[in-house]
């Protein structure tokens, strides 16, 4: 299978769509035609694609890791997004929209952040762009996650604390929602993930659809062919769309990490919230439950609605790994390569280490999504 | 068929008046269906009753914390039905929630418990045009009128699209924002209110930042009247009992029957 255009009624399989208010839908209607239109003109991606390369740093290298490969089994080999602008693989998609936004006619971004590596990068693009920033982030979130702050106030953005329900990614979310709901004229909603109404689950997979078409080409150089295994951590499903995008029409396994805490699929209740019905932890009433996990970037309780077709289609399979596995696979991963990844990324390193028995001798290729400079404080915590 | 909602606030439209439909969040407070019969005695044409949601994001602060105390005190959707069924309002009454609530439930299940209920309208912010099949399928074979939302960002060509599907009453939202009580009027309000009066006969409520009766009269001088929604709930979390809430609910009535 591939992963398609959902349409302009914005469905994969059961899952998708445009659960807005009115007062949003015009806007969603004309985002999809303007990224149409923009995705089918050269100009646009060119420019798009300049700026990937001279300002974020792509192509992302596509490293492969001998010492670990000896440790685990299998051949083990990363997806470098780790050494983007910014530090994480969030740059692709801000870029896209940013420069689409320009494009719209819009002066100002709105975004939500969990960890703060979407709010950076949403910042970093305002700067470049020299739009006015707001970007709104869970007060707990802002508290573990102080140096994003920073940098985002640095980079000229203002950031605002989500301070209802339980003060993290999904709560920044709302408070986004609602303040785009309020000056929808001037304000492009920069969202963060393959989630919310159609367009953004579309848009944003293919505007990190680049990672997955990179890694392609240098498995094929490597491999000679697609890995065995694609994996990649999943909270709303960014960086994971972006990695399948490039193999969904291949053999290959395609593997989503979880949160143990925040399990969406695992679950498999469906639901609506934040513009699309998808994959969402909840009560038996339909009230949103709260996600728990040691990254603030995964503790989201939904999954873009592409994932869950990709796993009620089993095409994909989506599989949960425990905070204490984090912990390891963060120290295992800076041990035996020199690489610190993201307590996200350290997710899709976990489920390999758990599930090495099965895929001994295969070819394992890891989205390392982003770097673990935000999360040693953190973890020096932890650890001490 | 023209159902409760509709047919009483048309019997309020035919007789010169401006219909009055207050909101208020189910399950706050242990008193709150007495402010239900209050508020219905004060003067009200119909009554939305918000079923909370842990996600409100057409929601201001004021009704968000409705939602999370209502919550916290272990409301849930089937408690506010079971306590409708056993009352006597008076007026007819319309569920709001949001697309989870109905979701989960199911949509056929939720749409004949409303009817069971006697609940005539529902009202789902999060359910757009392109969305409502389902909700609307179920609704018109239980009976319940389905409100629609018209924005002041709707083009010309949905508005009468959003008022054919609409029953009960057609929602014209007042500005570009979430609910919440403004110092003034927006002007988007009576501009949206003259936009859809314009393409339909159905009657036009202005809701979404109506929260005094010196607004609710401006905005009435082009709608068949209004929402009002924060300005009531802040009394409720205010602790203002039923007669307090009657009391602020009356204000309105006077106001719009001076």
């Amino acid at each position: 299978m591939t992963m398609a255009d959902p349409t302009t009624q914005g469905r994969f399989g059961d899952f998708g769509g445009m659960y807005v208010p009115e007062t949003l839908v015009p806007a969603c209607i004309e985002l999809d035609k303007a990224f149409r239109s923009a995705w089918a003109d050269p100009s646009f991606r060119s420019e798009l694609d300049h700026l990937l390369k001279t300002y974020a740093g792509r192509p992302s290298p596509v490293t492969e890791c001998v010492n670990l490969s000896e440790k685990l089994g299998c051949r083990i080999l990363l997806k470098r997004e780790d050494l983007n602008h910014t530090g994480s693989h969030k740059i692709n998609n801000v870029l896209g929209q940013a420069l689409l936004a320009k494009r719209m006619g819009k002066t100002r971004l709105v975004a939500e952040t969990g960890a703060g590596q979407h709010g950076v990068a949403t910042a970093t693009a305002a700067a470049l762009f020299d739009m006015e920033c707001v970007v709104y982030m869970g007060t707990v979130d802002i508290e573990r996650q102080k140096l994003n702050v920073f940098r985002m106030k640095l980079l000229g953005s203002e950031v605002v604390a989500a301070e209802s329900g339980s003060q993290t990614l999904k709560d920044a979310v709302n408070e986004a929602m609602r303040y785009w709901v309020s000056a929808v004229e001037d304000t492009h909603y920069c969202l963060g993930s393959v989630m919310g109404p159609h367009p953004y689950p579309w848009m944003v997979r293919e505007f990190h659809r680049v990672i997955g078409d990179e890694a392609r080409e240098q498995c094929q150089e490597l491999l000679g062919g697609a890995p065995d295994v694609v994996v990649a951590c999943v909270g709303g499903g960014s960086n994971a769309a972006g990695i399948f995008a490039g193999f969904a029409d291949t053999d290959a396994v395609l593997v989503g990490a979880e949160p143990a805490g925040g399990a969406a699929v695992g679950r498999a209740v469906p639901g609506i919230v934040h513009g699309s019905k998808s994959y969402l932890m909840q009560d038996e009433w339909g009230q949103v439950l709260e996600a728990e996990s040691i990254s603030a970037g995964l503790d989201y309780p939904g999954i873009g609605p592409e994932h869950a077709h990709l796993a009620a289609t089993g095409r994909a399979r989506y599989e949960p790994v425990t905070d204490a596995e984090v912990i390891d696979a963060f120290q295992l991963l800076s041990r035996t390569e020199g690489i610190i990844p993201a307590l996200e990324s350290a997710h899709a390193i976990a489920w390999i280490a758990n599930a090495r028995d099965e895929f001994q001798g295969k070819s394992v290729l890891i989205n390392l999504s982003g770097r673990g400079d935000k999360d040693v404080n953190q973890m020096m915590d932890i650890l001490q | 068929m023209t159902g409760a909602i509709e047919t009483a606030l048309r019997a309020r439209r035919n007789d010169g008046g401006k219909c009055l439909v207050p909101y208020l969040t189910g399950g706050l407070g242990d008193d709150w269906l007495e402010t239900v019969m209050a508020v219905a005695d004060a003067g009200a044409d119909a009554i939305e009753i918000g079923v909370p949601f842990s996600d409100p994001v057409m929601d201001g602060p004021t009704i968000q914390e409705a939602n999370d105390r209502s919550l916290g005190a272990g409301t849930t959707p089937q408690m506010i039905l079971d306590a409708l069924r056993d009352a006597d309002i008076g007026v007819p009454t319309a569920v709001m929630t949001y697309a989870n609530v109905v979701y989960r439930m199911g949509w056929e299940r939720f749409m004949n418990e409303l009817s069971a209920t006697g609940v005539s309208g529902c009202i789902l912010p999060d359910i757009p045009l392109e969305e409502a099949d389902d909700w609307t399928r179920a609704a018109d074979h239980a009976g319940v009128e389905t409100v629609m939302f018209a924005a002041p960002t709707s083009p010309d060509e949905r508005l009468p699209r959003i008022a054919e599907r609409a029953g009960g009453f057609v929602y014209a939202v007042g500005l570009l924002g979430i609910t919440g009580v403004r110092a003034n009027l927006a002007s988007s309000a009576l501009e949206i209110a003259g936009r859809v009066k314009a393409i339909t006969d159905k009657p036009v409520l202005v809701g979404v930042g109506v929260g005094t009766p010196a607004q609710a009269v401006e905005v009435s001088a082009v709608a068949d009247g209004v929402v009002v929604g924060s300005a009531i709930v802040q009394r409720m979390l205010d602790g203002a009992g039923p007669e307090g809430v009657a009391e602020l609910v009356n204000e309105f009535r006077v106001a719009l029957d001076a």
